[in-house]
Parts: structure tokens; sequence; C-alpha cells
């Protein structure tokens, strides 16, 4: 089952964990087979949002939500279940700095449905 | 046999094995939902059949097979109606040892693997009470409802939300790995004497009810006991019979508190607290043993005692200082210096009490100001007595309590 393990970091936090190090923990689940994924992000400055409303296309800068803690970056895993999830996400090294939330991922429903 | 003997005889095996079947049912169907329905229709069965053919040898085992096979049957009838490979999970029953629940080890593992899953840190702690309570003590939601004073529809949506998580984000069916066991018993444990305080220290709502809640939290202490052989999960079961113990002493006819220097001693209940003592004597002398068996053992001291005054004082103020120790926290801190004052006089705990209140840590808890009314009372301070007894009761919820308060803060005269 894939898990989607978002990393939030606070701004003054960005760097606190060496760019090596989270390296080294991508290589190590991706020889395990457990990595599907993992991109660290630009800060949220850097952010555009997109939406189409009646139609057209809006874009504007941001978001900047009040949050303290933004989202740094991602690791899409395969796990049996959510405490092998949780044994992985505690091993990415921005945990010690930051927090990461776990999310399960959903499988798209593509099935037809057939009037009975 | 006569039919009502049978109807006795069905809601007997009802009270002794549907949470044991449940907890199998859940592990051989992999959904909560779908084994209760499945334990449902198992005994619907059962009342249909039992009468006719008598009570099955292996009452448990036949209501795992009869659950399993109406359950299967319900998926097979549903996926006619769904699309061709949409038969949802239908591969994955059966896929278990056919004969594992028949194992009464495995049959054990079921029932802790249904607590580790009802405990797990990833549900909210209310959500882990609830469907702890639901699932494996049995309780309906509106009696859990009406214990913790919560609406019944958010009670309800509690639970729902938990049991979607354990599906959707796949919470294993599992006792822990023996190195993650220690910081996942103590959130059972957590939950259980969680359990056990809402009930215990309850003020609000029908007693009854939440004396219930006690007794449902002994029950599960005994469980995990019977189960597991842990230090703490022993200690925790002697604290909450020992606790308790005092039970019927701790408040009077009117429904007034009475605090334990002044209970009738004759009333505490003796068959729990030689139990409880003889359960943290068990867990002391394993190396294992932590707060809660201290804690108990700091009540063993009190129950051992013929009077207030009788108290070993020096003993409960030394568990104190190891639990210090264990677990540092300014309430602990606060009862050791209580503790201090009976042991070396009020002056001495009055200066602990101040000290601790200085910090600030416990400046919103009416416990410590209604320890220093009490130290104060006791040397004489009359004004600084009453006035810690008002702050006190600004901030206490309890309607015993407020009353207790009330009442010494009346006895200190001059008008409150």
């Amino acid at each position: 089952m894939k898990y989607l393990c978002l990393v939030y970091l606070e701004r003054a936090k960005w760097n606190a964990v060496a760019d090596r190090e989270c390296a080294n923990c991508g290589d190590t689940l991706r020889t395990r087979g457990a990595l599907l994924a993992a991109e660290p992000l630009h800060p949220v400055e850097t952010a555009t949002t997109v939406r189409v409303r009646h139609g057209r296309t809006v874009v504007t800068d941001g978001p900047f939500a009040e949050t303290k803690e933004q989202l740094a970056g991602f690791y899409l895993i395969d796990a049996v279940d959510l405490n092998e999830a949780i044994q992985i996400a505690s091993r990415i090294p921005p945990a010690r700095e930051g927090s990461i939330e776990v999310r399960p991922v959903r499988e798209l429903d593509t099935s037809e449905n057939i009037p009975a | 046999m006569p039919a009502e003997t049978i109807q006795d005889a069905i809601s007997a095996v009802y009270e002794a094995e549907s949470r044991r079947v449940l907890a199998t049912l859940i592990r051989l169907l992999g959904d909560f939902d779908a084994a209760e329905e499945a334990l449902h229709d198992a005994f619907r069965a059962a009342l249909e059949q039992w009468p006719r053919d008598g009570v099955p040898a292996n009452p448990r085992a036949w209501l795992v097979s009869a659950g399993r096979f109406k359950a299967i049957d319900a998926r097979r009838r549903r996926s006619r109606f769904d699309s061709l490979e949409d038969a949802p999970g239908g591969g994955a029953v059966g896929v278990v040892d056919a004969h594992a629940w028949a194992d009464p080890e495995s049959v054990d593992d079921d029932r802790l693997r249904l607590i580790f899953t009802c405990c797990h840190p990833a549900l909210a702690p209310d959500a882990q009470v609830a469907l702890t309570l639901r699932e494996v003590c049995g309780l309906r939601t509106e009696e859990i409802a009406q214990a913790f004073l919560t609406p019944a529809p958010t009670l309800a949506q509690r639970i729902v939300r938990a049991k979607g998580k354990i599906r959707d984000a796949r919470i294993p069916y599992q006792v822990p790995e023996p190195s993650e066991l220690p910081m996942r018993l103590d959130a059972v444990l957590r939950v259980i004497y969680l359990v056990f305080n809402e009930g215990y220290s309850a003020s609000a709502g029908d007693s009854i009810t939440r004396t219930d809640l006690s007794s449902e939290a002994i029950r599960l202490g005994r469980l995990v006991v019977e189960l597991l052989h842990e230090a703490e999960a022993i200690g925790l079961l002697a604290l909450m019979l020992l606790h308790d113990s005092r039970r019927d002493a701790r408040t009077s006819p009117a429904g007034e508190l009475i605090v334990l220097e002044e209970q009738d001693r004759s009333r505490w209940n003796r068959e729990f607290i030689r139990e409880g003592a003889a359960l943290v004597r068990r867990a002391l002398s394993s190396a294992r043993f932590g707060p809660y068996t201290i804690q108990a053992a700091i009540a063993a001291v009190h129950a051992d005692a013929p009077s207030a005054d009788a108290t070993d004082w020096a003993e409960i103020a030394g568990l104190y200082d190891v639990l210090l120790a264990m677990s540092p926290s300014p309430v602990v801190e606060l009862n050791r210096a209580v503790a201090v004052a009976m042991r070396d006089g009020y002056d001495a705990g009055l200066k602990l009490v101040d000290d601790i209140l200085a910090r600030g840590d416990l400046a919103d808890y009416r416990l410590a100001h209604a320890a220093r009314a009490d130290l104060c009372r006791r040397l004489g301070r009359i004004s600084e007595a009453r006035e810690s007894y008002h702050r006190a009761l600004t901030m206490t919820r309890q309607e015993p309590e407020r009353r207790f308060l009330q009442r010494r803060l009346s006895e200190l005269g001059g008008g409150a």
C-alpha cells in the first residue's frame, strides 16, 4: 500500500538537515524497494496557485497560510501497513526538526456504475 | 432442554464469548463492521438452531464458523450485484489458516490484537477510549455516550471515523513487535486508567453508570494481565483495585465526598486490598515495573494502615521520591509534599507546596490550592486557609468536591 509522507518544516529550519542526509535516506529506502518517489521543495514564497473558475484560469501568488510549518518535500513510499509507514516516516531525517504527515494513498475509483 | 434454559444458555455464551468471537472475526474478515454484522448473524443463527440441535460442544468455534460463513455468503451475494472484479476483499478471506481460530492461543492473540488496534496511537485519544469500550468491552454506543456525558451522535461519529481510519490507513490487526511493546502497552494502560478514573472520580451524571466504567476498566486490566503478564499492567490492575477498595467509604449516603483521612476504614473492600497488595508485590519483584506500580505501592501502604495517623508516611514519602525520579511532574511533587507534611510536619509540607505554586506550574490546579488550604487550616493560619479554599473553589467543576471545599470553609468560621 502506498503512503505519501509530507515533510513539514518551519522556514527557519529549511536547511537544518543536510541534503546529503536526505539523499542517503532516499537511497536506503529505494534499495529496499520502499521508495516510489521523493523530492524536496523550494519554500512557499515560490509557490503559485492555479484555479479554473467559469472556464477561466486564475493565477495567484502564494498560498501564504498562517501556519508556522510549511510543506518542504515529500516521500511516496510503499509499506505493508500504517505501522511500517510510521516506522519509515520516523527515519526521514527532517522528522527531527519538523513533522511528517503520513497519508494513505487512495485508489481512483474508475469502475463504471452499471445501473441494476 | 426447555426453551428458557436454551435462551439462558445463549445469553451466557453471549456474555462469555461474544468479544472473543468478535476479535477473531475481525481477523478473519479484516473489517470491523463486517465482523460485527457477522457476530450478530451468528447469534441469530444460534437462536434458531440451538433450541433444535442443542448447544454445541464448543460454542465459540461454532459461532466463529457460523459468523464467517454468513459474512462470506453476504459478500458473495453483494458481489453478484457489483462489477466483475469488484468482489471486495473476497480473495483475502480464507487465506488465513482455517483452523487457527480453534487454537486457544491464537484466540487470545486476537483479543490482544483487538486491544492494541483500538488503542493504536494513530487514533485520537478519545476515539481510542470509545473504540475500546465499544469493541473490547462490548458496551453500546449509548452507554458510552452516557458515561462520558457526550451526545450519542458525537460518540458514534468518533467510532465511525476511527474505524474508517483503521480501514483506509490500514492500521494492522497485530500485537506489536517486542521492540515496540513497551510504548504501545503504555497507550493501552493509559486508556484503561482513563476509563477507570472517569468512573472513579466522576461526580456529574448518573453515578451508577459511571461506577460501571471503573468495573469495566478493572475487567480490561485483568484481561491485559492475563494475556501479557507485564509488570506495569499488573501494577495498574493493583492500583485500580486498591483505589476501588475505598469506593464505598469515600462518599457519604448523601453523596458527600469523604477524604481518605476521615473514611471509615472498616468499609474498605478487604478482598480488593488483598488482591491488589499481592499484585503490587508481584509487579515489584520484576525489574520492569514503572509509575503505575509505584502508585499502587503507595495505595497499598494506605490500605495497610489502621488510621491516617498510624500510616507509614515515611514509606509513602519515600515511594513518592521514587515516583518523582521515574516520572517527574509537578502533580507528583505536590503529592510528595503532602506526604512530607505528614512525616515531617505541616510547616515543612507547606513550604514545599508554596515553592511549587511560586514556580507557577500548578497555579491553575485546584488540588494544589486545596492542599495549601488544608495545610494552612491544620497550622491554624485561618485567613490564608480561607483564601486558598476560595481559590480552589473557583477552579472546581465537580459538585461533591465543591461541597466538600465549601464545608471546610464554613468550618473555619468567620463566614465564607
